[in-house]
């Protein structure tokens, strides 16, 4: 990709391979282009070993002011398009000045690297872990080669993991207040004449924090319906929120839109929820990655109306990627 | 939504094609063993049934087609070599789908797999089945839904025996489920009426019945699940599904489920629960069709009684009928406005149940009489035809049941529950009393009875006031009262004091008939007493001076005075039948002035009341007849009678008829018996009085027309004349007789111009007897040697 277009042929390849390379699992990365590539999976506190080859194209010298190759972790923000903030940076020098005629192999390593965040592509943020080798050269351009790899940090399971809940009722469910709804929700004008009187329902999450292969359990218990509903769905929505100050960027996505109820309930009728998580492409919570950006995951309760009126509650999840059931 | 039948056949096409369409795809996922696929398009197939647009026979349509293809997917999860997925992956791989109704079908194929599998106690599977269902909350969808689950579970239950059974109170865990299945889709069921467009009732309710048997399934299953045994439907079952048809309190559903819980499960079942059963009978919607509930109950109950008297004694430890007939008057409190035809139809029901069950109790018959009279007394007119109709087959129960009508008459209440009918529908059933007796031939042998019979029956015998005279239909008046006449044969007794007590009964009754019913019932009566009459005279010399009450004489003072009371009709034609037919019996009984009595009355009456000529000669045959077979009367009194006889005859009106009558009186002075009088010359006389009246009609015929008159009257005389001859009456030569056929003869030719053919061919076997007679030899033979032809 980075090839100098046309005559500008670099005169050497440039080949960067992981030692456990073949026993390393690889997951999918999508690049620029748009095409979906395999890429080796690293997480914190992992050591980096590999081996660069360079391999002068036939009949060709190199000469060169050194040979380096870097460990960075990008933070790319695209309205801030081209500027990159390197959170971390490791360099190894891998060969001093000279000239290369031909193959030659270096191998290099970097130990227990602290790579605290985790690889994301979102809409407007990209995170990205890269290795970086530099063939410097005086006069002409310098020849570098990048390799992507991917870093996910698993954290073990929440110690404190409630199930999300609002107003304690006498019941044993622990439970949100529909009416409570009121605050945010989006239907048309005359709605807004309570909601009160109209709807009453209790939901509840078993849990606020879920694996991403996380099974969602709950139940919607109807309190009161004096409205026709024709159906509830259950949404997973991701927050992605970039910059900071006045430049905040939000992008909201959803990402499942997954229907829990067909029909219109009545007064006492509970209705059991049952998502899971799997399908969906989902990454963990991340607060505030490096004061760049956020993604955070939100279940969004809708209730549609005969007349397509929607009523909804936004709660937010916490994810985390586990180790286990990946 | 429905914007009539054209719409929904459309919109019914375009979901067919949907499903077709979809099915097409899946087939080929299938064929390739790709799941992926298989699930896309299955997902997509199961997505025509989202429409809320069809009414629920046509969605039944769609359903169906689905159906039948998830079959064919099931076939294809099952078979873990076409897609390598472990069934348990399966099972959350179909949770996948983002819209709620084809995951649940898919959910619950696969769930039918996964207990298959038995990778997990069926019990769980099905738990989780029935819970995720919930969330299809739309009625014909949910219900639809569920049907499905029910169906693919029904032989997965972990009953007992089966292969699903697990390890403790599994039977238990089968119950819940259907149970639990049930109670939702009744719920669903229920809401339906409530739910929807605001369209018209009955249309909502015809569509809510076309779905009732989906609901019922259910119970239908539980029914089939072995281990459900008396125990547990006492303890678990009927409690739970009585508790979901009280709370929903919806009419429609309410009947249904009732009748569907006395239908599905057994009979004992239902004798040992019946309290619990009938207790949730008030408790159900003021306008739920009760009776009929608790009639089908009491129909099926009855019918298990008479399946076998081994489950007799069953009934007498639970008190069927006490609880029963408890319930009932709950029912009947409890519902005031019910109609009396529901009211009565109950107590029918409850009647045929008792004379099924204890048809050895006739308290409990009339008790059960007795409470609907209760309930008829509260009604001030009973106006529904209808009902009319219920106390007919209430009345009719006992007596068909003991095709006796005699244990009927010892029912205290039947003739109070009568007194409830109109006056048509009391007739109807005193036909239907008669007819009872009719047909087993039942004799009622006491006056008590009689005296309650004819209480009865008295819609027959009397006019009741306020009835509409010109309504009578004359063949129906006719035909009840000849129904009267006959019953009246039936009350027997061969004790003569009872019998005449019986006697004195009816007459009491039926002398209040009026004159349209007396000319039935008088005969009738007659001849009942005078079979007392034969009776008494069998028993003769065995019982004299001890029942001095019961004399002949006093029979015929009795008698005397039932005949006279058709003067007041007046049929004198019969009266006089009965006078004759009386001292016929007089004579019997070796009475003479009895005998004479009665003749005198029968003179008066042809003297006084018979005016009519035919009749006449009817009645002078009739008094002739009589007459010549009596042999009690004295000389004096005999000549007084036949002189009497001989004269009317005389006097009647036609010649013809003179002629044929005062031959006829020739016989009462020669009678063919070993002491009777044998007067030649006066049978002489008559026939020569009868030829001289032949001969004024002929020559009255000559000149009235020019024609010769009735030839056939001399042939008849003529053979009076051969009788005569024959039985050896001197008087009565054969030259006499030649010289009547000589006379016939010229009669005839002279009478060429208009010949009689019926009396040339009398005149012609006349002659060939004679010839006959001739040709047998023998004294006979010898005797009509003399006569020539």
């Amino acid at each position: 990709m980075n090839y100098l277009v046309g005559a500008f042929k670099p005169p050497c390849n440039i080949f960067i391979s992981f030692t456990d390379g073949r026993s390393r699992k690889q997951v999918p990365l999508k690049k620029e282009n748009g095409k979906t590539v395999m890429v080796a999976l690293f997480q914190s506190q992992e050591n980096i070993v590999g081996e660069v080859v360079i391999e002068p194209i036939h009949g060709k010298k190199v000469e060169h002011n050194g040979v380096k190759i870097e460990l960075l972790g990008q933070i790319e923000l695209y309205f801030d398009r081209g500027n990159f903030y390197d959170f971390t940076s490791l360099v190894r020098e891998l060969d001093v000045p000279g000239e290369l005629y031909e193959r030659k192999t270096y191998p290099f390593e970097f130990s227990t690297v602290e790579m605290p965040y985790e690889s994301y592509n979102g809409v407007n943020v990209r995170l990205r872990y890269i290795l970086k080798v530099t063939i410097s050269r005086n006069y002409v351009s310098n020849i570098v080669e990048y390799q992507d790899f991917v870093v996910r940090n698993y954290t073990p399971p929440p110690s404190i993991n409630n199930s999300i809940k609002d107003v304690p009722c006498l019941n044993l469910s622990h439970s949100y207040h529909g009416s409570s709804a009121r605050d945010d929700h989006l239907v048309p004008l005359q709605m807004e004449v309570g909601i009160e009187d109209c709807l009453h329902i209790e939901f509840e999450y078993s849990k606020s924090k879920y694996h991403l292969k996380d099974v969602i359990i709950g139940k919607i218990y109807f309190l009161l319906v004096r409205i026709k509903l024709k159906n509830m769905e259950l949404e997973i929505r991701r927050r992605e929120s970039t910059g900071s100050g006045p430049n905040t960027y939000v992008e909201t996505e959803t990402l499942a839109k997954f229907e829990l109820m067909d029909g219109a309930p009545v007064r006492g009728e509970s209705i059991p929820i049952r998502l899971f998580l799997s399908p969906y492409e989902l990454t963990p919570t991340y607060r505030n990655i490096n004061n760049k950006f956020s993604v955070k995951y939100y279940l969004n309760l809708v209730l549609v109306d005969e007349e397509d009126r929607r009523y909804f509650k936004q709660q937010e999840i916490t994810m985390y990627r586990n180790l286990e059931a990946s | 939504m429905l914007n009539g039948t054209e719409d929904e056949e459309k919109w019914l096409a375009e979901g067919i094609a949907g499903i077709q369409h979809n099915a097409f795809y899946m087939h080929r996922a299938l064929d390739s063993n790709n799941l992926r696929e298989a699930l896309k398009y299955s997902a997509q197939m199961l997505s025509e049934l989202r429409t809320s647009k069809l009414s629920p026979h046509k969605y039944y349509e769609l359903y169906m087609r689905a159906f039948d293809e998830l079959k064919r997917l099931e076939l294809f999860f099952k078979d873990d070599s076409k897609h390598g997925v472990s069934v348990v992956d399966l099972y959350e791989l179909v949770q996948h789908a983002g819209n709620i109704l084809p995951r649940l079908y898919l959910l619950c194929t696969v769930g039918s797999i996964y207990i298959k599998s038995k990778e997990a106690p069926a019990k769980e599977v099905l738990k989780d089945l029935v819970e995720m269902c919930r969330g299809v909350q739309h009625p014909i969808r949910g219900l639809f839904l569920r049907s499905y689950l029910a169906q693919i579970s029904r032989d997965k239950l972990p009953d007992i025996g089966s292969e699903y059974e697990g390890d403790a109170d599994t039977v238990m865990d089968a119950v819940d489920f259907v149970l639990q299945n049930f109670t939702e889709m009744n719920k669903l069921w229920v809401r339906m009426q409530h739910q929807g467009p605001g369209g018209v009732r009955e249309k909502r309710e015809k569509e809510r019945s076309e779905l009732q048997d989906l609901v019922g399934k259910n119970l239908h299953v539980l029914s089939q699940i072995e281990g459900v045994d008396l125990e547990m439907y006492k303890e678990t079952v009927l409690p739970r599904v009585l508790e979901q048809v009280v709370n929903c309190k919806d009419d429609l559903a309410q009947y249904y489920l009732m009748d569907c819980i006395i239908q599905v499960f057994p009979d004992e079942y239902h004798l040992q629960t019946l309290e619990t059963l009938l207790g949730a009978c008030p408790q159900l919607q003021p306008t739920v069709d009760v009776k009929t509930v608790l009639s089908r109950l009491m129909d099926r109950l009855s019918n298990y009684a008479a399946s076998s008297a081994d489950v007799l004694p069953e009934f007498l430890q639970v008190e069927a009928f006490s609880k029963l007939s408890n319930a009932i008057g709950k029912v009947i409190e409890a519902q005031l406005d019910m109609p009396a035809v529901g009211a009565i139809t109950l107590y029918v029901s409850l009647l045929t149940f008792t004379l099924r069950v204890h048809p050895d109790r006739l308290d409990h018959v009339d008790q059960v009489l007795g409470a609907c009279v209760k309930k008829l007394s509260n009604i001030p007119k009973l106006e529904d035809s209808r009902a009319m109709k219920q106390v007919v087959a209430l009345l009719s129960a006992p007596l068909e049941k003991y095709n006796d009508i005699v244990t009927a008459l010892t029912l205290s209440n039947y003739p109070r529950v009568m007194d409830h009918l109109d006056i048509g529908t009391n007739k109807l059933m005193a036909m239907v009393i008669i007819q009872s007796i009719m047909k087993n031939n039942s004799c009622i042998s006491t006056a008590d009875k009689v005296e309650v019979l004819f209480e009865l029956i008295k819609g027959l015998i009397k006019d009741i006031d306020g009835a509409d005279v010109d309504e009578l239909d004359e063949e129906d008046f006719k035909e009840e009262q000849n129904s009267v006449a006959r019953l009246i044969h039936m009350l027997y007794n061969d004790e003569p004091e009872e019998m005449l007590k019986i006697i004195c009964i009816v007459r009491k009754h039926t002398m209040v008939g009026g004159p349209k019913r007396l000319p039935f019932t008088v005969s009738s009566l007659v001849f009942s007493a005078l079979r007392l009459l034969r009776q008494l005279q069998g028993q003769e010399g065995d019982i004299v001076g001890e029942e001095a009450s019961m004399t002949p004489n006093k029979n015929f003072q009795l008698l005397t005075q039932i005949i006279e009371s058709l003067s007041a009709v007046p049929s004198p034609e019969l009266a006089l039948r009965l006078y004759l037919q009386c001292a016929e019996a007089a004579n019997g009984c070796d009475i003479e002035h009895v005998a004479y009595e009665f003749f005198t009355q029968a003179f008066v009456l042809y003297e006084e009341e018979i005016a009519d000529s035919k009749a006449q000669v009817t009645a002078i045959h009739l008094i002739i007849g009589t007459l010549q077979r009596m042999n009690v009367f004295g000389v004096e009194n005999r000549d007084t009678l036949t002189h009497k006889a001989t004269g009317y005859s005389a006097r009647l009106l036609k010649k013809a008829d003179q002629c044929r009558a005062v031959y006829a009186c020739s016989h009462l002075f020669w009678v063919d018996d070993q002491d009777g009088i044998k007067d030649g010359e006066r049978v002489l006389l008559c026939l020569k009085r009868a030829l001289r009246i032949a001969n004024a009609a002929q020559q009255m015929a000559n000149v009235a027309r020019g024609s010769g008159g009735p030839v056939s009257l001399f042939v008849e005389i003529l053979n009076k004349y051969i009788y005569f001859f024959e039985k050896g009456n001197k008087q009565i030569t054969s030259s006499a007789i030649q010289g009547l056929i000589e006379l016939i003869n010229t009669e005839m030719q002279s009478d060429s111009t208009n010949p009689d053919s019926v009396a040339d061919a009398f005149l012609a076997s006349t002659l060939r007897y004679i010839q006959f007679q001739k040709q047998k030899g023998g004294v006979m033979g010898e005797k009509f040697e003399s006569i020539k032809l």
